[in-house]
């Protein structure tokens, strides 16, 4: 059982994604500038990958390995599909805001990744438990960088069914403060992965690399 | 001076290893330098030659030749501030006005900066650089005179850990930080970094104001001239109120709205002159930007169309114009962001000039192109210094005979 709870725990941490494989930033660029869609977003990956994995599981021991990776974007595509259908039924507002970001989980290398490296290789419930700690982990840094993104740059969380909240008082503004409109832009995100990098490197031993 | 002198040898046992305040020895030497060169020559092993004037020394000299602007920026904010009220008072009142407006925001950069780099000394243990120095002066002159001091705050804090820090701090920067200081403003506060109200001071808020007074910077009044203007009457440019014409002598002498240093390009060439006689800027990199800006706006000339009349600007509007020359004196000659090879040094200075007036000129969302063009090349330096150090290697490897 520990092996399989370290399934979930690494990703959060020291093999996280993000920030040690470096796979995923494209949308944590993109879809951070508010805390809601991010949500939406790091829920949809942490789904598709989870069942992504378990169902290349299932059938790893049929796929030739020639046509494997045909096989994977096919599951991945059809769960995106499923995603994508359900967010626009339930939740149209930020499906919108999501726009094409959606669709493209398809292209999201976590999922490529994770198929490749483990699903073809391990049983369903090892391998759903990886797709979980992988979504966990992208989620987290998702949810972080939104956080701070929306927080500097608008001044406000959003929440999903909550909608926007006003966290930096009126009375702030009339003293002459003013939203980070740098933080707005793409690039912010990734200084904020950055700083999210340096944070987790000065703490976690494992990660500094070995001086020549 | 003796006294001193005496003073730091009295107190500096307490500051090495050992001593009561021994976590703070960098900053102590960092102050005990910065007030006497340090004694120090050669290291015993090793042949290294040493030259006297050691880089606390050479910011230095950047920093006195940052004063004429300075100063001027000081009166001119002033000037255009009872300009805009229409009143006339005495010249020591105009400069006191700027005084006041001015100094707070050279002691928030000084303070945020060095305090920023005081934290990262601490940390890590190491001596302190000198670096700001020169950025904690060139960060108030490339500001409105308007600017909240939070902003300038929080963007040096910003630039300094970022921009230099995480490189390795002073001499490890790839790019200038107070020009990042600068576009990180640009980018997050833009409504305090641009526009027609922000570079006077009160006119924003706009009580007193006279009316019809615009506070219009020429590179704005260029940027919006219209076809029709322009063949009726060509450029004309105008101070606050659309009577007063200013012509090229005004925007040399520098009595034109603008950042707080960098109206004056007459202050701005006493700046130049210093560095080049000390030999702290090179001089080819201003040659070669002079240069680069010139082809680029004669080019534009060439192709002006009645779309974009702006480019039918003479090219040498532009050097009086906007933060261009200060910009080339005092920004594209960093020692650390610039290129080093000398070749490089004309390629990285041509490439300014072209870039900025390319920016001016074609793109509508940035009315000055100095910052981002001296950014940019800042980035490119290494690239070029690398391929000019190749094509030395490759043409005397051809010297070489393989027998």
């Amino acid at each position: 059982m520990g092996k399989n709870m370290k399934l979930v725990t690494n990703p959060l941490n020291l093999n996280n994604p993000i920030l040690v494989q470096i796979l995923g930033i494209c949308s944590a660029l993109a879809v951070t500038v508010k805390l809601e869609p991010a949500i939406v977003m790091a829920v949809s990956v942490t789904l598709v990958v989870a069942f992504a994995n378990v169902i290349i599981s299932l059938l790893r021991n049929t796929i030739p390995s020639r046509i494997r990776i045909i096989v994977q974007l096919v599951v991945i595509a059809a769960l995106v599909i499923v995603v994508d259908q359900i967010l626009k039924a339930y939740s149209y507002t930020v499906s919108k805001q999501l726009s094409v970001f959606v669709g493209l989980i398809i292209t999201n290398c976590i999922l490529m990744g994770r198929l490749e490296a483990f699903a073809l290789g391990n049983k369903p419930w090892q391998s759903f438990l990886d797709g979980v700690g992988n979504g966990g982990g992208y989620s987290l840094i998702l949810i972080i960088v939104a956080f701070v993104r929306e927080l500097l740059g608008s001044g406000t969380l959003t929440l999903p069914s909550v909608g926007e909240i006003q966290i930096i008082p009126q009375s702030f503004y009339d003293a002459g403060y003013q939203n980070n409109g740098l933080v707005i832009l793409p690039p912010a995100a990734l200084i904020i992965v950055g700083v999210i990098i340096w944070v987790q490197r000065s703490y976690t031993r494992e990660l500094i690399d070995e001086k020549e | 001076m003796k006294g001193l002198r005496k003073y730091i040898e009295k107190i500096k046992p307490r500051f090495e290893k050992g001593g009561k305040y021994e976590n703070w020895h960098s900053v102590f030497e960092s102050f005990e330098t910065f007030l006497f060169v340090s004694g120090e020559t050669a290291p015993k092993k090793g042949a290294h030659i040493r030259d006297a004037i050691d880089s606390k020394r050479l910011m230095s000299v950047v920093v006195i030749a940052l004063i004429p602007a300075m100063l001027f920026g000081m009166w001119n904010s002033g000037y255009q501030h009872f300009l805009s009220l229409g009143q006339n008072v005495a010249f020591f009142q105009e400069f006191w006005h700027g005084f006041i407006k001015v100094l707070p925001i050279i002691l928030v950069s000084y303070i945020a900066g060095l305090g920023t780099e005081f934290v990262f000394v601490y940390i890590k243990k190491k001596e302190i650089e000198e670096g700001f120095l020169v950025s904690g002066l060139l960060i108030p002159l490339i500001v409105p005179v308007d600017i909240p001091l939070w902003m300038v705050a929080v963007a040096t804090i910003l630039a300094v850990i970022f921009g230099k820090e995480v490189f390795g701090g002073t001499g490890m920067n790839i790019v200038n930080p107070a020009l990042l200081t600068r576009a990180i403003l640009f980018f997050a506060y833009p409504s305090k970094m641009s526009g027609d109200k922000i570079w006077i001071s009160g006119l924003e808020k706009g009580t007193g104001i006279v009316d019809g007074f615009s506070g219009a910077t020429p590179l704005a009044q260029a940027a919006s001239t219209t076809h029709e203007q322009l063949t009726q009457h060509g450029f004309q440019f105008f101070d606050g109120f659309k009577e007063n014409a200013i012509n090229f002598y005004d925007m040399f002498m520098g009595w034109i709205p603008g950042s707080i240093g960098e109206t004056s390009t007459l202050m701005i060439l006493i700046g130049a002159a210093i560095l080049l006689y000390t030999g702290v800027a090179s001089w080819k990199i201003m040659l070669s930007g002079l240069v680069g800006a010139a082809v680029m706006g004669i080019m534009l000339n060439t192709f002006a169309t009645p779309t974009n009349p702006y480019m039918a600007l003479p090219f040498y509007y532009h050097y009086v114009m906007g933060g261009f020359a200060f910009g080339l004196v005092f920004m594209a000659t960093d020692p650390v962001s610039a290129a080093q090879t000398e070749r490089g040094k004309w390629i990285y200075g041509f490439l300014i000039g072209v870039m900025a007036i390319l920016i001016r000129v074609l793109n509508p969302a940035y009315p000055e192109g100095m910052m981002l063009a001296i950014l940019l090349m800042n980035v490119f330096a290494p690239l070029i210094d690398y391929y000019v150090i190749r094509g030395n290697v490759s043409k005397r490897l051809k010297r070489v005979k393989v027998k």
